[in-house]
């Protein structure tokens, strides 16, 4: 495939008993480039995702990220080779404060993290509730303080797994805004069901279906492609 | 319970030490001048190291560890060993507890580097425990001699040697021994809380709250558990070997399923969100078993502690100090709002 692409998977499969949840994914993703994974519940968004930063092994198959073989590589040192991670529940410190949350982060690959944490808090708008503990936020702002952990990592590939889950209009507006601005410097990948949200974000997007990829193409020809519609966009389409 | 979130102590934290430790130094000569009072309470400080060692690892790492007496036995067991072939306590001293957490770290590497699941490390520790247990009581032939200690079986050493101050072969006496007990306690109670706000500390309470999380960030958890695990394993040790000078003998009873149920216990009454809540909870319950330990209700005594542990977990979920801090807090602040 493309000698630019940071992310690529070839024949990619992972099996939970009989079920394949992924069931053979060629995939690949260029540096600099904002992709949206789209696909009805159960198509294999998440399983994909978390092979590719180590939470689950791959039955079959084959992960390179900017050219090594990461197939087998533990989580944490897929997180130090720079690929940061949003899952689709909020993966936060539940029972420490927001800071330390962000702290943790940037304290990984920084002996004195403290102007990236300043740096992070003041970029998510999150100086007002710093010292809140996580657990007692709103799901909204648990995402957010997540995103900001993984922005604090600095990393080259950024996943985000349903970012504008459980926001409100506004704060979802504001969150495909930061992921424009964070696309400027960072590849991303974005799982979303929101339509809206994926117009204003999407330049190219990956449909998923039963573990494969349907089709692979602009927001603009995904939304009119009847295969899609059929599967999955069928009503949202449609309006 | 500001301990939990890893802030930093702040200035009258140092005070209450500090007056605390000089309290503790002075108390021998002014306050508790009946040599069986000091006795009594000197074991109080030994197994409030043991309940530390238990509640830092289950308290801030997520590590349930059933058999720290693993480590306090060996500890124990060690110094003993090493202090009668030597002739010497102040080597044997450290050299115990470098031994205990040598082992300490080939235990942990096996079942945090081979991934276990936090139960089957709490199983395997308990069952780590019965095995020196067991193993010690069936060393009571002649054959079994280390150096030129015979190991004695179930009946124990009762020859382990009292410690001398160093270079000068003078024996700790018992408030040399209560103040000894004392500073260590209060020692390790603030390294515990100073290691808190280091990053390995904030670090470790991380894992505690969200592994995958930890991991995720870049961090291998794998070798701060073991961390925390050495570092628990060398608190029992310590304690270990405190406890077989404060009782000049080691038996196999170290190592066994009581002892390791009582850590549990005294953790559990104590509240393991805070480091002062075990050493609490130590106190009360062996206190408790002290007092009715005289009253004659002999057999009932395990059913009457067994009753208490019940009442504290219904009563006060986060143990008996967190409950009881909250409480007054609570408390408090009804009064306060009463009065406007």
């Amino acid at each position: 495939m493309s000698e630019a692409a940071i992310l690529e998977t070839r024949g990619l499969e992972r099996h939970f008993g009989g079920v394949r949840a992924i069931a053979g994914v060629d995939f690949a993703l260029a540096a600099g480039e904002l992709r949206c994974l789209i696909g009805p519940n159960g198509a294999g968004k998440s399983t994909f995702f978390k092979m590719i930063t180590g939470q689950l092994r791959p039955s079959a198959g084959q992960i390179l990220f900017a050219g090594a073989d990461i197939t087998r590589t533990a989580a944490h040192e897929i997180g130090r080779l720079g690929i940061g991670i949003k899952n689709q529940v909020p993966d936060v410190f539940d029972g420490l404060p927001v800071r330390e949350n962000v702290w943790l982060a940037a304290r990984r690959a920084n002996a004195k993290p403290q102007a990236l944490v300043d740096e992070i808090m003041q970029r998510l708008d999150l100086g007002d509730i710093a010292g809140r503990l996580v657990g007692v936020l709103a799901h909204g702002q648990r995402q957010w303080v997540e995103i900001g952990m993984v922005l604090a990592r600095k990393p080259r590939l950024i996943l985000l797994d349903e970012p504008s889950a459980g926001m409100s209009l506004e704060e979802t507006n504001r969150t495909a805004t930061l992921i424009r601005e964070v696309n400027r410097t960072t590849t991303m990948i974005v799982v979303e069901h929101d339509m809206q949200f994926i117009r204003q974000i999407a330049t190219k997007v990956t449909v998923f279906h039963q573990g494969r990829i349907l089709v692979e193409d602009s927001f603009e020809r995904i939304m009119t492609d009847a295969r899609v519609r059929d599967v999955y966009l069928g009503r949202q389409a449609a309006a | 319970m500001g301990a939990n979130a890893a802030s930093r102590p702040r200035a009258s934290w140092w005070v209450v030490v500090g007056v605390v430790l000089i309290a503790a130094i002075l108390a021998p000569y002014y306050l508790i001048t009946d040599i069986s009072d000091q006795i009594d309470i000197s074991i109080i400080f030994v197994l409030a190291l043991l309940a530390l060692s238990m509640s830092f690892l289950w308290g801030y790492a997520g590590i349930l560890s059933f058999g720290q007496t693993a480590f306090f036995g060996l500890g124990g067991y060690a110094y003993t060993v090493l202090a009668l072939n030597l002739h010497e306590t102040t080597f044997s001293f450290f050299a115990a507890i470098g031994v205990t957490m040598l082992f300490a770290a080939v235990l942990g590497y096996f079942m945090i580097y081979g991934r276990l699941s936090d139960i089957y490390l709490s199983v395997i520790t308990l069952v780590v425990t019965l095995i020196f247990e067991k193993a010690i009581k069936s060393t009571s032939g002649d054959q079994y001699v280390i150096g030129s200690v015979r190991l004695n079986g179930q009946n124990g050493i009762p020859t382990v040697p009292s410690l001398q101050i160093p270079w000068s072969g003078t024996e700790l006496s018992f408030d040399g021994v209560f103040i000894l007990d004392a500073v260590l306690l209060i020692l390790v109670y603030a390294g515990l809380r100073l290691l808190l706000i280091t990053p390995f500390g904030r670090v470790l309470v991380g894992i505690r709250e969200n592994t995958r999380r930890i991991e995720l960030l870049g961090y291998d958890s794998r070798r701060y558990k073991l961390g925390a695990f050495v570092i628990g394993g060398g608190i029992a040790a310590l304690a270990g070997v405190l406890f077989g000078v404060w009782n000049n003998f080691v038996a196999p009873e170290m190592f066994g399923l009581k002892r390791a149920a009582e850590v549990i216990v005294w953790v559990i009454v104590g509240g393991r969100s805070t480091l002062v809540g075990p050493i609490v909870g130590t106190a009360i319950v062996q206190y408790l078993q002290n007092k009715l330990g005289t009253q004659s209700v002999g057999e009932w005594l395990p059913l009457i502690l067994g009753l208490v542990l019940i009442l504290v977990v219904l009563l006060f979920r986060g143990g008996l100090l967190p409950g009881i801090v909250g409480g007054v807090g609570w408390a408090w602040r009804r009064v306060r709002g009463d009065a406007t």
